[in-house]
């Protein structure tokens, strides 16, 4: 049954026709599936984005502090030394500020003032004591209730005072500083991320001191020097699954060993590092092999060629080329780290604490449990600091990866 | 006195042992005369005399410092003052703790007055040990750092020994992995076999109520609250299904995209934009499928009329991992369709395929092991993730295919069980371990078997 042959070109241009199409569609959804992911991650930080912007607010009472004028019997001499702020509560600073407040916007919004808010005046006061003699404009934070009020989104009951505040220009939100050098707190006002930033640099700072070292050394031996064996195919194949096994299991092993040996240490930054610097090591060993391998073979055969020895020859030609290869895989290795949060739940590292670490040894927080410990509350302010919290976690994972990408773009040579 | 004095003082007296190890080979070689008159050039004299004087110091000052505690408490409970201490108990412990911190001068007052008592015999103690460990670290690091210094001559081999210690050090370093390796499975081990005594392994693997109680007395008969299976359906679904439907189409269809249809530009930009996508950290998919895609599926689940839609669903778990996994999938995907041999791709378009037909018809299928192999690995990092489903699976373990209900997961349950204040004694505190050391079997077996496939699938087009 031969057909025409008009016919058959007709049909055979359709098929085509279909076939292109096709070829279109498949470009389409490819595309479309690149676009999609783009497109998650934008929306992803512009969420992050919207609601983080106001955690690096919050909401102030403006009002005047006649403090010439007051009854606050202190002597600018005892504003020195550790005792200043005990001073100035013991001569009735908090009741000086209430009653201003009170003065300025009447006594339901006095009482709406956050407990601890005369301390900001007093650690000025103690700054510059000479302010004694003044009126001043202080800026104090509100309540929780009344900020939530403000936002509109809790406390309705106090919403027509938010609202006349606010006509008046006495209670504004505004950009808070604060938020960067306070610690943990039970209210959305008074919380800050100084105290978790500092811990998840504490516990950097320990995890890069362990991994890298021992990262770096262990590359070096497997590449240069390891006689081919069994045993060095062991410690080759323990350090490829350790890249592989999940996080919580590095957890599991710092609560059951680490801690086991150091009990005291619970939530130090000390431990959460070293669990963490088991975790890192295999990334940083791989990449520094990778980075190694790279270095050619003649750079070492000239070099022993002139007579120095094998250690020599690494420690003095191959490893300084090495070096940035082995630092791109180390900082990204650490980008992982400090994003890093269910080991340090395991090792007892989401406790509630309201002070910066003083030490290596001292209970801290971090940045991303801080992040999950604040998720966990239900007031919209709370929200915002979460938000607030993850930028500046994202902004470290930027300069981080920048860094790296930075330090590979320029150093990295092809041979 | 502060532990890290011993420490600095080794470090001191390798500085000391350097310097003078090294002007002591200058004067050899000036005596002797000549360059070559010397075995080892003047630093290696240097560093040997310096190890030999640090690190034995060293070794002694980290031993103290993990035997001393126990030396002084004893000292302290031998004291007077302690006799009145409860005899065990967490108020001891509490009392202990704060006349140590006063005396240690990181508090200024004790809240429990017990503890002022204590605080005198402390600081004693504190100091007794801690001058004998400084006078032994010196006293170590003096003579061995002297031993090695009579040893110098100008033919004495200098450079071979330190070489061969820091080839020793290097060995060290490597074996870290090996005994990190061995740590994991010996505490697993350990403390798995101590939940199997409460449990039997049988009614873990494959009983279907989980309830553990961290408060209750441990009894007989605690099989029928601990099964495990909910859990590891729930993982499975979660992370092995519902986020590899997302991952699978998402991951291949953009490594398609940008291996054979990018422009280079457009490879330039996406690529990394992807990357980032993985370096988010596993807290904030957690925060954003919490805060913006479970509520937005819920709402979905109840408009097309399903009631039991929750506020923590495997939906929103499972999608948002899916996401988390799509730049994994798409790279390893990608290298496995680089490395199709590019004759097999131009026969078939010099055959006339058009591109789509030829990556459906010859590159995927050529390509297959390496993106199985990939999937595996995808899928092993899926159910060991923690964060998200933490964060947005519930904890309510039931075993049910609807997607809209909460679930519950092993990462999930070995928080749960390890974060509360249960006694770490307790069988719902071990059972942690045995759902991590599932976790742990199960993710190093699919990475096994993926490295395998990757491995035998390379081979064959080499």
């Amino acid at each position: 049954m031969n057909n025409p042959p008009s016919r058959t070109a007709e049909r055979t241009a359709k098929r085509i026709k279909q076939r292109y199409r096709q070829e279109r569609l498949f470009k389409a959804v490819g595309m479309g599936a690149v676009l999609f992911s783009a497109l998650v991650l934008a929306f992803l930080l512009w969420t992050m984005t919207s609601n983080g912007i106001g955690g690096f607010q919050r909401a102030e009472m403006r009002f005047p502090v006649d403090l010439a004028g007051s009854v606050l019997n202190i002597e600018a001499s005892q504003l020195s030394g550790p005792g200043a702020m005990q001073a100035l509560e013991a001569a009735g600073l908090p009741d000086v500020v209430e009653l201003a407040a009170t003065k300025a916007a009447g006594a339901q919004a006095a009482s709406e003032l956050e407990d601890g808010a005369w301390r900001e005046l007093g650690a000025k006061l103690i700054a510059d004591p000479t302010l004694l003699q003044r009126t001043l404009d202080v800026s104090l934070p509100v309540t929780d209730d009344l900020a939530g009020a403000l936002r509109g989104d809790s406390h309705r009951e106090l919403a027509p005072l938010a609202a006349q505040l606010e006509k008046n220009g006495s209670l504004v939100t505004a950009w808070d500083l604060g938020f960067l050098t306070r610690s943990d707190a039970t209210g959305p006002q008074a919380v800050g991320i100084w105290g978790a930033l500092k811990g998840s640099i504490l516990t950097m700072l320990v995890t890069l001191g362990l991994a890298f070292p021992i990262g770096v050394l262990s590359a070096v031996y497997l590449e240069e020097y390891a006689p081919k064996n069994r045993w060095t195919e062991f410690i080759e194949v323990s350090i490829n699954n350790l890249a592989a096994v999940p996080s919580i299991i590095f957890g599991l092993l710092g609560l059951a060993v680490f801690l086991w040996i150091f009990p005291n240490f619970r939530s130090a930054p000390l431990i959460g590092g070293m669990t963490l610097a088991l975790m890192t090591m295999p990334v940083i060993v791989i990449s520094g092999r990778n980075a190694i391998k790279a270095v050619p073979p003649s750079i070492r055969d000239a070099a022993l060629a002139i007579g120095a020895s094998r250690v020599q020859t690494v420690f003095h030609h191959v490893l300084p080329l090495a070096l940035p290869g082995i630092l791109t895989g180390t900082i990204i290795g650490m980008a992982r780290a400090l994003g890093e949060t269910a080991p340090l739940l395991m090792i007892g590292m989401r406790a509630f604490v309201a002070t910066p670490a003083d030490g290596f040894t001292s209970p801290s927080s971090v940045l991303p449990v801080q992040i999950f410990l604040w998720s966990d509350e239900i007031d919209r302010g709370f929200v915002e600091r979460t938000s607030a919290a993850i930028i500046i976690l994202l902004l470290f994972l930027l300069v981080m990866n920048g860094l790296a990408i930075y330090l590979r773009n320029k150093f990295e040579k092809t041979w | 006195m502060s532990p890290t004095i011993p420490f600095l003082l080794a470090f001191g007296l390798g500085l000391i042992g350097w310097l003078a190890a090294r002007s002591r080979a200058w004067v050899l070689r000036k005596e002797v005369g000549g360059k070559q008159a010397l075995h080892s050039l003047p630093g290696y004299h240097g560093w040997y005399v310096a190890l030999w004087a640090a690190v034995p110091a060293i070794m002694f000052a980290l031993a103290w410092n993990a035997l001393s505690p126990a030396l002084i408490y004893d000292k302290v409970l031998a004291s007077p003052g302690a006799a009145s201490l409860p005899a065990f108990g967490i108020e001891r412990d509490s009392i202990l703790a704060e006349a140590r911190n006063i005396a240690e001068g990181h508090a200024l007052a004790a809240f429990n007055p017990a503890a002022n008592a204590l605080v005198q015999p402390f600081r004693d103690a504190l100091n007794h040990y801690g001058t004998i460990g400084v006078i032994v670290t010196l006293l170590l690091g003096f003579a061995a750092g002297a031993y090695a210094f009579t040893r110098l001559r100008a033919q004495f081999p200098a450079r071979t020994r330190v070489e061969r210690s820091i080839m020793l050090i290097l060995l060290l370093a490597s074996l870290v992995a090996t005994l990190t390796t061995f740590g994991i499975l010996a505490s697993l081990i350990f403390e798995t076999a101590r939940f199997f005594n409460f449990v039997n392994p049988a009614d873990f693997l494959f009983g279907t109520h989980w309830g553990p109680d961290p408060m209750a007395e441990p009894g007989p008969n605690l099989g029928d609250r601990y099964g495990a299976l909910p859990l590891f359906w729930g993982t499975i679904y979660i992370g092995a299904i519902i986020a590899m439907i997302v991952a699978i189409p998402l991951g291949l269809m953009s490594a398609i995209y940008l291996t054979q249809y990018a422009t280079p530009t457009v490879r330039r930009w996406m690529k990394p934009l992807l990357e980032i996508l993985a370096g988010v950290p596993t807290v904030v998919y957690g925060y954003f499928a919490a805060l913006t895609v479970a509520p937005a599926i819920r709402d979905f689940g109840h408009s097309i009329g399903i009631a039991s839609a929750s506020s923590e669903s495997a939906l929103a778990a499972g999608i948002v991992m899916g996401i988390m996994i799509i730049p994994f999938v798409s790279s390893m995907a990608d290298d496995s369709i680089s490395a199709v041999p590019q004759a097999m791709r131009d026969g078939s378009l010099a055959m006339g395929a058009t591109t789509s037909e030829t990556i459906r018809r010859v590159l995927i299928p050529a390509a297959l092991p390496g993106i199985v192999a990939g999937i595996m690995l995808a899928v092993s990092r899926a159910i060991g993730e923690t964060m998200i489903v933490v964060m947005a699976a519930g904890a309510t373990a039931r075993l049910t295919a609807n997607p809209f209900e909460s679930m519950t997961t092993v990462t999930f349950q070995i928080v749960a069980m390890l974060t509360g204040e249960g006694s770490f004694d307790h069988p719902a505190t071990l059972s942690a371990f045995a759902l991590g050391m599932v976790l742990f079997l199960v993710t190093l077996m699919l990475n096994f078997i993926a490295l395998r496939v990757v491995k035998r699938f390379r081979e064959a087009y080499e």
